[in-house]
Protein backbone atom coordinates (compact mmCIF):
# COMPACT_ATOMS: atom_id res chain seq x y z
CA UNK A 1 0.00 0.00 0.00
CA UNK A 2 1.43 3.24 -1.11
CA UNK A 3 1.35 5.84 1.58
CA UNK A 4 0.61 9.41 0.68
CA UNK A 5 1.29 11.90 3.44
CA UNK A 6 -1.41 14.48 3.84
CA UNK A 7 0.68 17.36 5.10
CA UNK A 8 1.02 19.95 2.40
CA UNK A 9 4.47 21.48 2.50
CA UNK A 10 4.78 25.16 1.77
CA UNK A 11 1.46 26.12 3.26
CA UNK A 12 1.25 28.68 5.99
CA UNK A 13 1.86 27.85 9.57
CA UNK A 14 -1.77 27.99 10.56
CA UNK A 15 -2.87 25.14 8.31
CA UNK A 16 0.23 23.22 9.31
CA UNK A 17 -0.91 23.55 12.90
CA UNK A 18 -4.31 22.26 11.92
CA UNK A 19 -2.72 19.32 10.21
CA UNK A 20 -0.83 18.51 13.34
CA UNK A 21 -3.94 18.82 15.45
CA UNK A 22 -5.56 16.20 13.29
CA UNK A 23 -2.34 14.30 12.75
CA UNK A 24 -3.83 11.09 14.00
CA UNK A 25 -5.95 10.80 10.83
CA UNK A 26 -3.94 9.79 7.81
CA UNK A 27 -4.95 9.26 4.19
CA UNK A 28 -3.70 6.19 2.38
CA UNK A 29 -4.40 5.12 -1.15
CA UNK A 30 -5.18 1.45 -1.63
CA UNK A 31 -4.98 0.54 -5.28
CA UNK A 32 -5.63 1.08 -8.18
CA UNK A 33 -3.09 -1.67 -8.80
CA UNK A 34 -2.61 -3.59 -5.61
CA UNK A 35 -2.03 -7.35 -5.39
CA UNK A 36 -4.95 -7.81 -3.01
CA UNK A 37 -7.37 -5.85 -5.16
CA UNK A 38 -9.45 -8.08 -7.40
CA UNK A 39 -9.15 -5.74 -10.30
CA UNK A 40 -8.39 -2.13 -10.82
CA UNK A 41 -10.15 -0.08 -8.19
CA UNK A 42 -8.93 2.57 -5.80
CA UNK A 43 -9.90 3.21 -2.22
CA UNK A 44 -8.86 6.53 -0.75
CA UNK A 45 -8.93 5.57 2.89
CA UNK A 46 -8.75 7.75 5.97
CA UNK A 47 -7.31 5.91 8.91
CA UNK A 48 -6.85 6.74 12.54
CA UNK A 49 -4.15 4.38 13.64
CA UNK A 50 -5.36 1.06 12.32
CA UNK A 51 -9.01 2.04 12.31
CA UNK A 52 -10.80 3.08 9.14
CA UNK A 53 -12.51 6.43 9.54
CA UNK A 54 -13.69 6.99 6.00
CA UNK A 55 -13.27 5.53 2.55
CA UNK A 56 -13.96 6.76 -0.96
CA UNK A 57 -14.02 4.10 -3.69
CA UNK A 58 -13.04 5.18 -7.16
CA UNK A 59 -14.10 2.99 -10.05
CA UNK A 60 -14.19 3.19 -13.81
CA UNK A 61 -10.67 2.00 -14.64
CA UNK A 62 -12.04 -0.83 -16.75
CA UNK A 63 -14.86 1.10 -18.40
CA UNK A 64 -14.95 0.06 -22.04
CA UNK A 65 -18.29 1.47 -23.09
CA UNK A 66 -20.30 -1.75 -23.15
CA UNK A 67 -23.57 0.12 -23.64
CA UNK A 68 -22.24 2.47 -26.29
CA UNK A 69 -20.73 -0.41 -28.25
CA UNK A 70 -23.97 -2.37 -27.89
CA UNK A 71 -26.08 0.47 -29.21
CA UNK A 72 -23.88 0.51 -32.28
CA UNK A 73 -23.96 -3.25 -32.85
CA UNK A 74 -26.50 -5.74 -34.04
CA UNK A 75 -28.26 -7.82 -31.41
CA UNK A 76 -26.20 -10.95 -32.00
CA UNK A 77 -22.94 -9.01 -31.96
CA UNK A 78 -23.48 -8.16 -28.31
CA UNK A 79 -23.21 -11.79 -27.14
CA UNK A 80 -19.39 -11.84 -27.24
CA UNK A 81 -19.31 -8.63 -25.21
CA UNK A 82 -21.31 -10.32 -22.50
CA UNK A 83 -18.51 -12.91 -22.09
CA UNK A 84 -16.34 -10.10 -20.85
CA UNK A 85 -18.79 -8.74 -18.31
CA UNK A 86 -18.08 -11.36 -15.70
CA UNK A 87 -14.87 -13.05 -16.67
CA UNK A 88 -15.09 -15.78 -14.06
CA UNK A 89 -18.56 -16.95 -15.08
CA UNK A 90 -18.99 -15.79 -18.68
CA UNK A 91 -21.65 -18.37 -19.52
CA UNK A 92 -24.07 -16.95 -16.98
CA UNK A 93 -23.93 -13.56 -18.70
CA UNK A 94 -24.27 -15.22 -22.12
CA UNK A 95 -27.37 -17.03 -20.92
CA UNK A 96 -28.81 -13.92 -19.26
CA UNK A 97 -28.42 -11.85 -22.39
CA UNK A 98 -29.84 -14.47 -24.73
CA UNK A 99 -32.81 -15.03 -22.46
CA UNK A 100 -33.41 -11.30 -22.42
CA UNK A 101 -33.48 -11.14 -26.21
CA UNK A 102 -35.72 -14.22 -26.31
CA UNK A 103 -38.10 -12.42 -23.96
CA UNK A 104 -38.04 -9.44 -26.31
CA UNK A 105 -38.95 -11.72 -29.22
CA UNK A 106 -41.44 -13.61 -27.08
CA UNK A 107 -39.91 -17.03 -27.75
CA UNK A 108 -38.46 -19.77 -25.57
CA UNK A 109 -35.49 -21.97 -26.28
CA UNK A 110 -36.34 -25.70 -26.61
CA UNK A 111 -36.24 -27.88 -23.52
CA UNK A 112 -32.92 -29.50 -24.35
CA UNK A 113 -31.29 -26.11 -24.84
CA UNK A 114 -32.74 -24.91 -21.53
CA UNK A 115 -31.42 -27.94 -19.68
CA UNK A 116 -27.95 -27.69 -21.21
CA UNK A 117 -27.98 -24.00 -20.32
CA UNK A 118 -28.76 -24.90 -16.73
CA UNK A 119 -25.92 -27.46 -16.68
CA UNK A 120 -23.40 -25.08 -18.21
CA UNK A 121 -24.66 -22.16 -16.14
CA UNK A 122 -24.26 -24.07 -12.90
CA UNK A 123 -20.77 -25.19 -13.95
CA UNK A 124 -20.02 -21.50 -14.38
CA UNK A 125 -21.44 -20.70 -10.97
CA UNK A 126 -19.09 -23.26 -9.44
CA UNK A 127 -16.09 -21.80 -11.29
CA UNK A 128 -17.18 -18.36 -10.09
CA UNK A 129 -17.32 -19.39 -6.46
CA UNK A 130 -14.12 -21.44 -6.73
CA UNK A 131 -12.27 -18.40 -8.02
CA UNK A 132 -13.81 -16.04 -5.51
CA UNK A 133 -13.20 -18.23 -2.46
CA UNK A 134 -9.80 -19.39 -3.65
CA UNK A 135 -8.55 -15.85 -4.10
CA UNK A 136 -10.18 -14.61 -0.90
CA UNK A 137 -8.61 -17.42 1.12
CA UNK A 138 -5.22 -16.92 -0.48
CA UNK A 139 -5.25 -13.27 0.50
CA UNK A 140 -5.61 -14.16 4.14
CA UNK A 141 -2.82 -16.72 3.88
CA UNK A 142 -4.45 -20.00 2.85
CA UNK A 143 -2.40 -20.59 -0.26
CA UNK A 144 -3.03 -24.33 -0.55
CA UNK A 145 -6.74 -23.70 -0.64
CA UNK A 146 -6.24 -21.40 -3.62
CA UNK A 147 -4.18 -23.95 -5.53
CA UNK A 148 -6.72 -26.71 -4.93
CA UNK A 149 -9.63 -24.56 -5.94
CA UNK A 150 -7.92 -23.35 -9.09
CA UNK A 151 -7.14 -26.96 -9.91
CA UNK A 152 -10.84 -27.73 -9.54
CA UNK A 153 -11.75 -24.77 -11.70
CA UNK A 154 -9.43 -26.10 -14.37
CA UNK A 155 -11.38 -29.39 -14.48
CA UNK A 156 -14.54 -27.45 -15.17
CA UNK A 157 -13.08 -25.01 -17.64
CA UNK A 158 -11.90 -27.94 -19.72
CA UNK A 159 -15.51 -29.09 -19.82
CA UNK A 160 -16.62 -25.62 -20.87
CA UNK A 161 -14.00 -25.70 -23.59
CA UNK A 162 -15.30 -29.03 -24.84
CA UNK A 163 -18.77 -27.60 -25.30
CA UNK A 164 -18.16 -24.02 -26.34
CA UNK A 165 -14.68 -24.18 -27.86
CA UNK A 166 -13.23 -21.67 -25.43
CA UNK A 167 -12.53 -21.54 -21.73
CA UNK A 168 -13.41 -17.93 -21.17
CA UNK A 169 -14.58 -16.24 -24.33
CA UNK A 170 -17.42 -18.68 -24.72
CA UNK A 171 -19.98 -16.84 -26.91
CA UNK A 172 -22.10 -19.94 -26.66
CA UNK A 173 -25.76 -18.98 -26.56
CA UNK A 174 -27.85 -17.82 -29.49
CA UNK A 175 -31.35 -16.43 -29.61
CA UNK A 176 -33.71 -19.37 -29.45
CA UNK A 177 -31.09 -21.96 -28.61
CA UNK A 178 -27.39 -22.65 -28.25
CA UNK A 179 -24.56 -22.63 -30.74
CA UNK A 180 -23.54 -26.22 -30.02
CA UNK A 181 -24.96 -29.25 -28.32
CA UNK A 182 -22.99 -31.12 -25.67
CA UNK A 183 -20.61 -33.61 -27.30
CA UNK A 184 -20.94 -37.40 -27.06
CA UNK A 185 -19.82 -38.83 -23.76
CA UNK A 186 -19.95 -35.43 -22.13
CA UNK A 187 -22.30 -36.39 -19.32
CA UNK A 188 -20.07 -39.27 -18.22
CA UNK A 189 -17.05 -37.05 -18.09
CA UNK A 190 -19.06 -34.37 -16.31
CA UNK A 191 -19.98 -36.85 -13.60
CA UNK A 192 -16.35 -37.94 -13.21
CA UNK A 193 -15.22 -34.38 -12.83
CA UNK A 194 -17.99 -33.49 -10.43
CA UNK A 195 -16.73 -36.32 -8.22
CA UNK A 196 -13.29 -34.71 -8.28
CA UNK A 197 -14.83 -31.34 -7.41
CA UNK A 198 -16.67 -32.96 -4.53
CA UNK A 199 -13.39 -34.39 -3.22
CA UNK A 200 -11.78 -30.97 -3.44
CA UNK A 201 -14.70 -29.33 -1.67
CA UNK A 202 -14.64 -31.93 1.10
CA UNK A 203 -10.92 -31.64 1.60
CA UNK A 204 -10.88 -27.87 1.50
CA UNK A 205 -13.79 -27.79 3.88
CA UNK A 206 -11.79 -29.70 6.47
CA UNK A 207 -8.84 -27.45 5.74
CA UNK A 208 -10.49 -24.10 6.25
CA UNK A 209 -14.00 -24.11 7.68
CA UNK A 210 -12.86 -24.94 11.20
CA UNK A 211 -9.43 -23.39 10.88
CA UNK A 212 -8.86 -20.97 13.75
CA UNK A 213 -6.46 -18.73 11.86
CA UNK A 214 -8.93 -18.30 9.03
CA UNK A 215 -11.95 -17.85 11.29
CA UNK A 216 -10.15 -15.17 13.29
CA UNK A 217 -9.62 -13.18 10.12
CA UNK A 218 -13.16 -13.42 8.75
CA UNK A 219 -15.60 -14.02 11.60
CA UNK A 220 -17.60 -10.90 12.52
CA UNK A 221 -15.62 -8.92 9.97
CA UNK A 222 -17.38 -6.81 7.37
CA UNK A 223 -20.86 -7.02 8.80
CA UNK A 224 -23.60 -5.01 7.15
CA UNK A 225 -27.08 -5.06 8.60
CA UNK A 226 -29.96 -6.75 6.83
CA UNK A 227 -31.81 -3.48 6.28
CA UNK A 228 -28.78 -1.71 4.85
CA UNK A 229 -27.96 -4.66 2.59
CA UNK A 230 -31.44 -4.53 1.08
CA UNK A 231 -31.33 -0.78 0.77
CA UNK A 232 -27.95 -1.04 -0.95
CA UNK A 233 -29.57 -3.40 -3.43
CA UNK A 234 -27.40 -6.38 -2.52
CA UNK A 235 -28.25 -9.60 -4.33
CA UNK A 236 -26.70 -13.03 -4.60
CA UNK A 237 -24.44 -14.56 -1.94
CA UNK A 238 -23.84 -11.18 -0.31
CA UNK A 239 -27.54 -10.76 0.47
CA UNK A 240 -28.12 -14.40 1.33
CA UNK A 241 -25.28 -14.23 3.87
CA UNK A 242 -27.45 -11.73 5.79
CA UNK A 243 -30.18 -14.35 6.03
CA UNK A 244 -32.44 -13.26 3.20
CA UNK A 245 -33.29 -16.17 0.88
CA UNK A 246 -33.54 -14.09 -2.30
CA UNK A 247 -32.46 -16.00 -5.36
CA UNK A 248 -33.64 -14.98 -8.82
CA UNK A 249 -33.71 -18.64 -9.87
CA UNK A 250 -36.41 -19.18 -7.28
CA UNK A 251 -38.22 -15.84 -7.14
CA UNK A 252 -38.55 -15.26 -10.89
CA UNK A 253 -38.78 -18.93 -11.87
CA UNK A 254 -36.98 -18.55 -15.14
CA UNK A 255 -35.78 -21.32 -17.42
CA UNK A 256 -36.32 -24.85 -16.04
CA UNK A 257 -35.21 -24.19 -12.47
CA UNK A 258 -38.76 -24.88 -11.35
CA UNK A 259 -38.36 -28.57 -12.28
CA UNK A 260 -35.19 -28.90 -10.26
CA UNK A 261 -34.90 -29.31 -6.57
CA UNK A 262 -32.40 -27.11 -4.80
CA UNK A 263 -32.04 -25.21 -1.57
CA UNK A 264 -31.05 -21.62 -1.02
CA UNK A 265 -28.38 -21.48 1.67
CA UNK A 266 -28.51 -18.44 3.91
CA UNK A 267 -26.22 -17.03 6.56
CA UNK A 268 -27.15 -15.41 9.84
CA UNK A 269 -24.86 -12.48 10.62
CA UNK A 270 -23.76 -11.31 7.19
CA UNK A 271 -20.03 -11.29 7.90
CA UNK A 272 -17.23 -12.52 5.66
CA UNK A 273 -17.43 -15.98 7.19
CA UNK A 274 -21.12 -16.28 6.34
CA UNK A 275 -20.38 -15.27 2.77
CA UNK A 276 -17.74 -17.98 2.63
CA UNK A 277 -20.14 -20.58 4.01
CA UNK A 278 -22.96 -19.54 1.67
CA UNK A 279 -20.70 -19.83 -1.37
CA UNK A 280 -19.38 -23.20 -0.24
CA UNK A 281 -22.90 -24.56 0.16
CA UNK A 282 -24.05 -23.03 -3.12
CA UNK A 283 -21.43 -25.08 -4.92
CA UNK A 284 -22.92 -28.26 -3.43
CA UNK A 285 -26.35 -27.10 -4.52
CA UNK A 286 -25.07 -26.37 -8.02
CA UNK A 287 -23.57 -29.85 -8.21
CA UNK A 288 -26.93 -31.29 -7.22
CA UNK A 289 -28.69 -29.17 -9.86
CA UNK A 290 -26.25 -30.36 -12.52
CA UNK A 291 -26.81 -34.00 -11.56
CA UNK A 292 -30.59 -33.62 -11.67
CA UNK A 293 -30.48 -31.75 -14.97
CA UNK A 294 -28.20 -34.43 -16.48
CA UNK A 295 -30.67 -37.12 -15.44
CA UNK A 296 -33.64 -35.24 -16.83
CA UNK A 297 -31.91 -33.98 -19.98
CA UNK A 298 -34.47 -34.45 -22.75
CA UNK A 299 -33.62 -35.34 -26.33
CA UNK A 300 -34.56 -32.95 -29.09
CA UNK A 301 -33.31 -29.93 -30.97
CA UNK A 302 -30.98 -27.38 -29.40
CA UNK A 303 -32.51 -24.42 -31.18
CA UNK A 304 -36.00 -23.46 -32.26
CA UNK A 305 -37.01 -23.79 -35.88
CA UNK A 306 -37.47 -20.14 -36.70
CA UNK A 307 -35.67 -18.65 -39.66
CA UNK A 308 -36.07 -15.15 -38.24
CA UNK A 309 -33.93 -16.10 -35.29
CA UNK A 310 -31.70 -19.09 -35.91
CA UNK A 311 -29.15 -19.55 -38.67
CA UNK A 312 -30.20 -22.41 -40.95
CA UNK A 313 -28.26 -25.65 -41.12
CA UNK A 314 -25.17 -25.48 -43.32
CA UNK A 315 -26.67 -28.19 -45.51
CA UNK A 316 -29.57 -25.87 -46.25
CA UNK A 317 -27.31 -22.87 -46.85
CA UNK A 318 -25.24 -24.66 -49.48
CA UNK A 319 -28.07 -26.84 -50.72
CA UNK A 320 -30.94 -24.52 -51.58
CA UNK A 321 -31.66 -20.90 -52.29
CA UNK A 322 -34.06 -20.35 -49.36
CA UNK A 323 -31.44 -21.47 -46.86
CA UNK A 324 -28.84 -19.24 -48.48
CA UNK A 325 -31.13 -16.21 -48.41
CA UNK A 326 -32.14 -16.80 -44.80
CA UNK A 327 -28.50 -17.07 -43.81
CA UNK A 328 -27.57 -13.97 -45.80
CA UNK A 329 -30.37 -11.83 -44.40
CA UNK A 330 -29.72 -12.88 -40.81
CA UNK A 331 -26.02 -12.15 -41.11
CA UNK A 332 -26.22 -8.93 -43.12
CA UNK A 333 -29.35 -7.35 -41.67
CA UNK A 334 -29.31 -8.85 -38.22
CA UNK A 335 -32.17 -9.97 -36.05
CA UNK A 336 -35.26 -7.80 -36.47
CA UNK A 337 -36.36 -7.54 -32.86
CA UNK A 338 -39.89 -6.27 -32.40
CA UNK A 339 -40.35 -2.87 -30.80
CA UNK A 340 -40.67 -2.95 -27.04
CA UNK A 341 -38.77 -2.89 -23.79
CA UNK A 342 -38.06 -5.70 -21.37
CA UNK A 343 -36.09 -6.35 -18.22
CA UNK A 344 -34.83 -9.88 -17.74
CA UNK A 345 -33.27 -10.74 -14.38
CA UNK A 346 -31.10 -13.83 -14.01
CA UNK A 347 -29.00 -15.13 -11.15
CA UNK A 348 -25.35 -14.52 -11.99
CA UNK A 349 -22.39 -15.62 -9.93
CA UNK A 350 -22.56 -12.49 -7.81
CA UNK A 351 -26.25 -11.79 -7.79
CA UNK A 352 -28.93 -10.41 -10.00
CA UNK A 353 -27.63 -9.79 -13.51
CA UNK A 354 -30.44 -8.04 -15.32
CA UNK A 355 -30.61 -6.91 -18.90
CA UNK A 356 -32.83 -3.97 -19.80
CA UNK A 357 -33.31 -3.92 -23.56
CA UNK A 358 -35.14 -1.35 -25.64
CA UNK A 359 -35.86 -1.97 -29.27
CA UNK A 360 -37.56 0.30 -31.78
CA UNK A 361 -37.93 -2.49 -34.32
CA UNK A 362 -35.13 -1.26 -36.56
CA UNK A 363 -32.80 -4.20 -35.97
CA UNK A 364 -30.36 -2.30 -33.81
CA UNK A 365 -30.77 -1.94 -30.06
CA UNK A 366 -31.80 1.48 -28.77
CA UNK A 367 -30.55 0.53 -25.35
CA UNK A 368 -28.78 -2.47 -23.91
CA UNK A 369 -28.23 -2.00 -20.24
CA UNK A 370 -26.82 -4.54 -17.86
CA UNK A 371 -27.52 -4.25 -14.17
CA UNK A 372 -24.24 -5.15 -12.46
CA UNK A 373 -24.46 -6.74 -9.02
CA UNK A 374 -20.93 -5.64 -8.08
CA UNK A 375 -21.79 -1.98 -8.48
CA UNK A 376 -23.89 -2.09 -5.33
CA UNK A 377 -21.27 -4.01 -3.37
CA UNK A 378 -18.48 -1.57 -4.12
CA UNK A 379 -20.73 1.40 -3.39
CA UNK A 380 -21.33 -0.15 0.03
CA UNK A 381 -17.63 -0.67 0.78
CA UNK A 382 -17.35 2.51 2.92
CA UNK A 383 -20.37 1.46 4.98
CA UNK A 384 -18.97 -2.05 5.45
CA UNK A 385 -15.42 -1.00 6.26
CA UNK A 386 -16.00 2.01 8.53
CA UNK A 387 -14.97 1.20 12.06
CA UNK A 388 -12.98 -1.82 10.96
CA UNK A 389 -9.23 -2.19 10.65
CA UNK A 390 -7.00 -1.75 7.64
CA UNK A 391 -6.22 -5.46 7.69
CA UNK A 392 -9.95 -6.19 7.35
CA UNK A 393 -10.14 -4.55 3.94
CA UNK A 394 -8.50 -7.55 2.31
CA UNK A 395 -10.90 -10.26 3.58
CA UNK A 396 -13.88 -7.93 3.08
CA UNK A 397 -12.96 -7.15 -0.48
CA UNK A 398 -12.26 -10.81 -1.09
CA UNK A 399 -15.75 -11.72 0.08
CA UNK A 400 -17.31 -8.96 -2.04
CA UNK A 401 -15.89 -10.64 -5.16
CA UNK A 402 -15.63 -7.54 -7.27
CA UNK A 403 -15.42 -8.27 -10.98
CA UNK A 404 -14.05 -5.28 -12.84
CA UNK A 405 -15.64 -6.18 -16.16
CA UNK A 406 -19.08 -6.19 -14.62
CA UNK A 407 -18.54 -3.22 -12.34
CA UNK A 408 -17.22 -0.78 -14.94
CA UNK A 409 -18.70 -2.32 -18.08
CA UNK B 1 -42.64 1.58 -28.74
CA UNK B 2 -45.30 -1.03 -28.58
CA UNK B 3 -47.68 0.21 -25.94
CA UNK B 4 -50.66 -1.97 -26.60
CA UNK B 5 -52.88 -1.09 -23.68
CA UNK B 6 -53.24 -4.48 -22.12
CA UNK B 7 -54.81 -5.25 -18.79
CA UNK B 8 -54.03 -2.70 -16.15
CA UNK B 9 -51.67 -4.01 -13.46
CA UNK B 10 -52.41 -3.90 -9.74
CA UNK B 11 -49.61 -1.51 -8.94
CA UNK B 12 -50.53 0.76 -11.84
CA UNK B 13 -54.07 0.91 -10.55
CA UNK B 14 -52.79 1.71 -7.09
CA UNK B 15 -50.67 4.55 -8.40
CA UNK B 16 -53.55 5.93 -10.42
CA UNK B 17 -55.72 6.02 -7.32
CA UNK B 18 -53.07 7.56 -5.12
CA UNK B 19 -51.72 10.07 -7.61
CA UNK B 20 -54.57 11.07 -9.91
CA UNK B 21 -53.25 12.41 -13.17
CA UNK B 22 -49.61 11.52 -12.45
CA UNK B 23 -49.61 8.30 -14.47
CA UNK B 24 -49.26 9.35 -18.09
CA UNK B 25 -49.30 5.92 -19.64
CA UNK B 26 -48.77 2.30 -18.75
CA UNK B 27 -48.29 -1.10 -20.34
CA UNK B 28 -47.42 -4.67 -19.47
CA UNK B 29 -45.34 -5.68 -22.46
CA UNK B 30 -44.11 -9.28 -21.94
CA UNK B 31 -45.38 -9.17 -18.38
CA UNK B 32 -43.22 -6.27 -17.19
CA UNK B 33 -45.48 -3.82 -15.41
CA UNK B 34 -44.50 -0.35 -16.57
CA UNK B 35 -45.74 3.13 -15.75
CA UNK B 36 -44.73 6.47 -17.20
CA UNK B 37 -45.22 9.14 -14.57
CA UNK B 38 -45.13 12.90 -14.21
CA UNK B 39 -41.63 14.25 -13.55
CA UNK B 40 -42.59 16.44 -10.60
CA UNK B 41 -44.19 13.47 -8.81
CA UNK B 42 -41.24 11.07 -8.89
CA UNK B 43 -40.13 11.52 -5.29
CA UNK B 44 -43.59 11.04 -3.68
CA UNK B 45 -44.34 8.15 -6.04
CA UNK B 46 -41.10 6.36 -5.14
CA UNK B 47 -41.72 7.03 -1.47
CA UNK B 48 -45.19 5.57 -1.80
CA UNK B 49 -43.93 2.52 -3.68
CA UNK B 50 -41.39 1.86 -0.97
CA UNK B 51 -43.60 2.40 2.06
CA UNK B 52 -47.08 1.25 1.09
CA UNK B 53 -48.19 -2.14 2.37
CA UNK B 54 -49.49 -3.20 -1.02
CA UNK B 55 -46.32 -2.30 -2.88
CA UNK B 56 -43.38 -2.67 -0.44
CA UNK B 57 -40.56 -2.06 -2.91
CA UNK B 58 -37.66 -2.68 -0.54
CA UNK B 59 -35.14 -2.70 -3.33
CA UNK B 60 -34.09 -0.24 -5.99
CA UNK B 61 -32.82 -2.69 -8.57
CA UNK B 62 -31.70 -0.48 -11.40
CA UNK B 63 -31.69 3.12 -12.51
CA UNK B 64 -30.72 4.21 -15.97
CA UNK B 65 -31.82 6.46 -18.80
CA UNK B 66 -32.62 6.12 -22.48
CA UNK B 67 -31.92 8.76 -25.08
CA UNK B 68 -34.77 9.01 -27.61
CA UNK B 69 -33.01 11.64 -29.66
CA UNK B 70 -35.79 12.16 -32.20
CA UNK B 71 -38.54 12.51 -29.62
CA UNK B 72 -39.49 15.28 -27.29
CA UNK B 73 -39.01 15.20 -24.30
CA UNK B 74 -35.74 13.59 -25.23
CA UNK B 75 -34.65 11.54 -22.24
CA UNK B 76 -36.38 8.91 -20.24
CA UNK B 77 -35.13 7.98 -16.78
CA UNK B 78 -35.98 4.37 -16.00
CA UNK B 79 -36.25 2.93 -12.49
CA UNK B 80 -36.67 -0.74 -11.68
CA UNK B 81 -38.01 -1.68 -8.28
CA UNK B 82 -38.38 -5.04 -6.65
CA UNK B 83 -40.32 -6.14 -3.61
CA UNK B 84 -38.71 -9.00 -1.72
CA UNK B 85 -41.67 -9.70 0.54
CA UNK B 86 -44.41 -9.50 -2.11
CA UNK B 87 -42.24 -10.79 -4.98
CA UNK B 88 -43.24 -8.31 -7.64
CA UNK B 89 -41.47 -5.79 -9.78
CA UNK B 90 -42.35 -2.50 -11.40
CA UNK B 91 -40.67 -0.25 -13.91
CA UNK B 92 -41.22 3.46 -13.44
CA UNK B 93 -40.28 5.83 -16.23
CA UNK B 94 -40.04 9.59 -16.31
CA UNK B 95 -39.57 11.82 -19.33
CA UNK B 96 -36.96 14.55 -18.99
CA UNK B 97 -36.57 17.25 -21.65
CA UNK B 98 -33.15 18.20 -22.97
CA UNK B 99 -33.44 21.92 -22.27
CA UNK B 100 -34.42 21.40 -18.62
CA UNK B 101 -32.44 18.26 -17.90
CA UNK B 102 -33.32 17.89 -14.23
CA UNK B 103 -35.15 15.48 -12.01
CA UNK B 104 -35.49 15.13 -8.23
CA UNK B 105 -33.01 12.78 -6.65
CA UNK B 106 -34.45 9.85 -4.73
CA UNK B 107 -31.22 9.08 -2.86
CA UNK B 108 -32.91 9.45 0.51
CA UNK B 109 -35.11 6.43 -0.10
CA UNK B 110 -32.55 3.74 -0.98
CA UNK B 111 -28.83 3.69 -0.29
CA UNK B 112 -28.11 2.16 -3.68
CA UNK B 113 -29.50 5.19 -5.53
CA UNK B 114 -26.48 7.38 -4.83
CA UNK B 115 -24.12 5.64 -7.26
CA UNK B 116 -26.77 4.80 -9.85
CA UNK B 117 -27.75 8.47 -10.14
CA UNK B 118 -24.11 9.43 -10.43
CA UNK B 119 -23.67 6.95 -13.26
CA UNK B 120 -26.77 8.24 -15.02
CA UNK B 121 -25.49 11.80 -14.71
CA UNK B 122 -22.08 10.71 -15.94
CA UNK B 123 -23.45 8.99 -19.02
CA UNK B 124 -26.42 11.19 -19.96
CA UNK B 125 -25.89 14.53 -18.21
CA UNK B 126 -29.18 14.36 -16.36
CA UNK B 127 -29.02 16.47 -13.21
CA UNK B 128 -30.44 14.83 -10.09
CA UNK B 129 -31.50 17.72 -7.87
CA UNK B 130 -30.41 17.54 -4.21
CA UNK B 131 -28.00 14.68 -4.86
CA UNK B 132 -25.22 15.00 -2.23
CA UNK B 133 -22.31 14.24 -4.53
CA UNK B 134 -23.25 14.41 -8.19
CA UNK B 135 -19.88 13.73 -9.80
CA UNK B 136 -18.69 11.56 -12.63
CA UNK B 137 -18.16 7.98 -11.58
CA UNK B 138 -17.04 5.83 -14.51
CA UNK B 139 -15.48 8.59 -16.59
CA UNK B 140 -12.80 10.96 -15.32
CA UNK B 141 -13.63 14.47 -14.19
CA UNK B 142 -11.91 16.12 -17.17
CA UNK B 143 -14.12 14.23 -19.63
CA UNK B 144 -16.21 16.47 -21.88
CA UNK B 145 -19.71 15.60 -22.95
CA UNK B 146 -21.91 12.66 -22.05
CA UNK B 147 -20.85 9.43 -23.76
CA UNK B 148 -24.16 7.59 -23.90
CA UNK B 149 -26.08 10.41 -25.55
CA UNK B 150 -26.85 9.37 -29.09
CA UNK B 151 -25.16 12.49 -30.49
CA UNK B 152 -21.84 11.65 -28.83
CA UNK B 153 -19.79 10.11 -31.63
CA UNK B 154 -18.64 6.59 -30.83
CA UNK B 155 -15.17 7.16 -32.27
CA UNK B 156 -14.39 10.33 -30.34
CA UNK B 157 -11.30 10.00 -28.16
CA UNK B 158 -10.36 12.18 -25.23
CA UNK B 159 -7.08 10.83 -23.88
CA UNK B 160 -5.76 12.62 -20.80
CA UNK B 161 -2.19 12.08 -21.98
CA UNK B 162 -1.53 12.63 -25.66
CA UNK B 163 -0.61 9.39 -27.42
CA UNK B 164 2.87 9.47 -28.87
CA UNK B 165 3.39 8.33 -32.46
CA UNK B 166 4.37 4.70 -32.82
CA UNK B 167 7.92 5.34 -34.02
CA UNK B 168 8.62 7.40 -30.90
CA UNK B 169 7.41 4.67 -28.61
CA UNK B 170 9.46 1.93 -30.19
CA UNK B 171 12.74 2.22 -31.96
CA UNK B 172 12.26 0.05 -35.02
CA UNK B 173 15.46 1.32 -36.59
CA UNK B 174 15.47 1.86 -40.34
CA UNK B 175 12.18 0.66 -41.73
Amino acid sequence: MEELATENKGQNLESEMEDQADASVMTIEIGPAHPAMHGIVRFTTQIDGEEIVDMIPEIGYLHRGFEKESENSKWIQITPYTDRLNYVSPLLCNIGYSMAVEKLFGVDAPRRAQYTRVIMGEISRITDHLTCLGAAAMEVGAFTFFLWFIKGREYLWELVEEVTGARLTTNWTRFGGNATDIPDGFLGELQERLEKIKDILRECDTLLTRNKIFIDRVKDVGVLSKEDSISFGFTGPMLRACGIPYDVRRSDRYSVYDDLDFEIPVGSVGDCFDRYLVRMEEMWQSISIIEQASDKLPAGPIAIDDRQLVLPDKKQVYGNIEGLIDHFKLVMEGHQAPAGEIYMPTEGGNGEVGFYLVSDGSGEPVKCRVRPPCFNFVSAMPAICKGGYVADIVPIFGSVNMIGGELDR
Amino acid sequence: MSTEQEEIGNLTQLLQEQFPGAVQSYHQHRGDETVLVERSQILPICQFLRDDERSKMEMMIDLTAVDYIKESPRFEVVYHFKSLSLEHRIRVKVRVPEEDCEIDSIHELWLAVDWYERECYDMYGIIFKNHPNLQRILMYSQFEGYPLRKDYPIGRQQPLVEMRPVNERHDYGEL
